[in-house]
């Protein structure tokens, strides 16, 4: 035990000695969730627009008050030509603009219909479509109260419940997202680098020739890894509650159980990645390529599972990430107890088990 | 203390030793000496369960290097040939890890490295990847000592380091030997031959001889003679052309050459002249080990 402790505190000093890397460690969590949560952002908040308003009626006003009044938009340029929009679009001043056309009160007296354009720069989709939405919506509430007394005709209202995040916050996808990122970083690439190290620099040979086993060096190795990324886990999940107002609204005990469980995958799968190679270059493509992309991508953390293509689902299966990310945001934003992820936390136990397995078969207790 | 018994290796195609077998005293220094590729790290990561032998088989204090590898490792000390500890930790640091390894601690085996450790103590706080040559060697030596060992591997400790750290280094090792510990030390520098109470000359994964230094020397049979010029390769080469050499080759900024009959010394140095070369120098000398290593190597071996 005393060696073993000896070893462990062998391993602080590399980290905290390679001060550089511990800065990246420790600040990139924080620099990916503040990156997330306030450039990355297709949430829509005060988007410049202008009101091209060639009717100037009671009715015009109004709309334009109402859509000044949300918080989702706020007027950019005065524009009174619709030839002009494209101009402001090409600068970069506007995402909108809204052309009530001259006549535009008198139709809807007279004939119970009236017609707004909307035109929207789309070169960012996503963007386009959630402001159509909107502006839809904001008419949509000015003619229920217009309407209001009045009986309309015929009339279906679709009211649709936004329920876990009605806000539809992009921080309840991203801080779980990161946090598996995170994890996985620091557990799998930095304990398969600090392995591979060893063997480049020789040190391991001299460990081999001391009643040292490989597989006691490896264990020792691999505990400030974990401690690091548990803290740097809590770290994004304190940033994502009191920065974002992530909430987690399962039991706390249970979410940092399944996190150090992650955890521990992570790091077999580092393990395992050392014990195939012995340099640290191989260990870090391998690590970058076979597991942060597939963590990335393939994990449900940017692109929902549901919308890949049926290969890419099916390979998505053995991403731990996914497996990870079903159980953290069950917990985090349902509020779900084990009872509803067993399996999913039954398949991380099975990686787990998988690659130790597989890592401790590969142990060498002799040199090549 | 070690005893070899028909080691062979191959890494793929490559024969790295050929039918090994040899036997070590205790307190002994026994020397591997040859060039670089002969087989002597290969012998060495053997003896110290490093890697399998494909045939044969070694015993260190009567533990078998197969089956008993776990029980040698905590009784052997080993230096590999790449300086191989931790530069980012000081020399405190790197002391007392291996001193934990083996369960023990820097102030119980004091002691034992306070000759060798005495000398880098008062730079102790400092990290080993700062440390010179020379430093590093004694550390490493320290490190391999830490845990009492009755046996150390060294594998070229000497190599990349200068004379005077090489001197020192060997003047530890006598006294390391004059307490009783067996030392198998490889090197490719003939000269520290002489300081080793039994030689190895490996070549080709082969030994050429065993013996001690100076029966070693004493074997030698042919005239050696020692030319020199301002143009030593030009030569070297006509002596070879000369015809009535065994072999020449140079040696440190003399050309060593070996004839079999004197008659043929003054048919080479008449043949010299005759070449326009200037001779600075033209003598018999007696053999060195590097000699005797050049012989045994172009002779065949019995």
């Amino acid at each position: 035990m005393k060696r073993f402790n000896a070893f462990v505190l062998k391993e602080f000093y590399h980290i905290m000695r390679d001060w550089q890397t511990l800065l990246i460690l420790i600040g990139m969590p924080v620099a990916q969730i503040l990156l997330f949560g306030f450039a990355i952002s297709n949430e829509i908040r005060e988007v410049s627009i202008s009101f091209v308003d060639q009717d100037n009626s009671r009715y015009s006003r109004e709309i334009r008050q109402k859509i000044d009044a949300s918080n989702y938009f706020k007027e950019g340029v005065e524009i009174y030509d619709t030839q002009e929009v494209e101009s402001y679009f090409r600068k970069g001043e506007i995402k909108m603009a809204i052309v009530v056309p001259e006549g535009f009160a008198e139709q809807l007296v007279n004939e119970g219909n009236g017609q707004l354009q909307v035109i929207i720069d789309a070169s960012d989709p996503n963007t386009a479509s959630l402001l159509s939405n909107y502006i839809q919506a904001i008419v949509q509430s000015y003619l229920d109260e217009f309407n209001r007394g009045a009986k309309p005709p015929f009339f279906i209202e679709v009211r649709s419940e936004l329920v876990y995040n009605p806000e539809l916050k992009g921080a309840y996808l991203f801080v779980p997202g990161t946090i598996s990122v995170i994890m996985m970083l620091i557990s799998a690439m930095m304990t398969s680098i600090s392995i591979t190290r060893e063997k480049e620099l020789g040190t391991m040979e001299v460990l081999l020739a001391t009643p040292m086993s490989p597989v006691q060096v490896v264990l020792a190795k691999v505990v400030p890894y974990l401690l690091l990324a548990f803290f740097n886990a809590v770290v994004v999940l304190l940033m994502g509650y009191f920065i974002f107002d992530v909430p987690v609204n399962g039991s706390v005990p249970l979410l940092l159980a399944e996190m150090l469980l992650f955890i521990v995958t992570s790091l077999a799968l580092g393990i395992f990645i050392s014990s195939i190679t012995s340099s640290q270059q191989v260990a870090l493509m391998i690590s970058l390529m076979g597991l942060m992309l597939p963590t990335i991508l393939l994990s449900g953390f940017i692109f929902p599972v549901e919308n890949m293509p049926l290969p890419l689902q099916v390979i998505s299966n053995i991403v731990p990430a996914k497996w990870f990310l079903l159980i953290i945001k069950g917990i985090m934003i349902k509020g779900q107890g084990i009872a509803f992820f067993w399996k999913e936390t039954l398949i991380l136990l099975g990686f787990t088990l998988f690659f130790v397995v597989l890592s401790i078969k590969k142990f060498k207790i002799r040199l090549s | 203390m070690i005893r070899v018994e028909n080691i062979s290796h191959s890494y793929g195609e490559v024969q790295a030793l050929r039918d090994i077998s040899f036997e070590v005293k205790k307190g002994q220094i026994f020397g591997l000496i040859g060039p670089d590729g002969a087989g002597k790290t290969t012998l060495i990561r053997i003896l110290t369960t490093l890697i399998l032998a494909d045939q044969g088989t070694a015993f260190i204090d009567g533990m078998e290097v197969q089956k008993e590898y776990k029980k040698i490792r905590s009784q052997i000390g080993y230096m590999p040939g790449r300086f191989s500890l931790y530069e980012d930790l000081s020399i405190l640091e790197n002391l007392n890890l291996f001193a934990a390894i083996f369960g023990t601690t820097l102030d119980e085996n004091y002691h034992l490295i306070e000759d060798i450790y005495k000398q880098i103590e008062p730079f102790k706080h400092r990290r080993a990847g700062q440390l010179s040559g020379g430093m590093k060697q004694k550390l490493a030596l320290s490190c391999a000592m830490i845990h009492a060992p009755n046996v150390i591997f060294l594998d070229e400790p000497t190599t990349g380091v200068d004379p005077v750290s090489r001197k020192e280094f060997w003047q530890m090792l006598k006294t390391l030997k004059e307490r009783g510990i067996t030392i198998l030390v490889s090197t490719p520098y003939m000269d520290e031959a002489a300081m080793c109470s039994e030689v190895a000359l490996i070549h080709d994964g082969q030994f050429l001889d065993i013996d001690t230094p100076e029966k070693i020397i004493s074997k030698y049979k042919p005239l050696l003679y020692r030319a020199k010029s301002s143009k030593n390769n030009a030569l070297l080469k006509e002596i070879r052309n000369s015809g009535w050499t065994k072999s020449a080759y140079l040696n440190g900024e003399f050309v060593h050459f070996t004839v079999e009959d004197l008659n043929d010394v003054n048919k080479i140095r008449v043949f010299i002249q005759k070449q326009e070369i200037e001779i600075m120098e033209f003598k018999e000398v007696n053999p060195s080990i590097e000699d005797c290593f050049m012989d045994l190597m172009h002779s065949p071996t019995e």
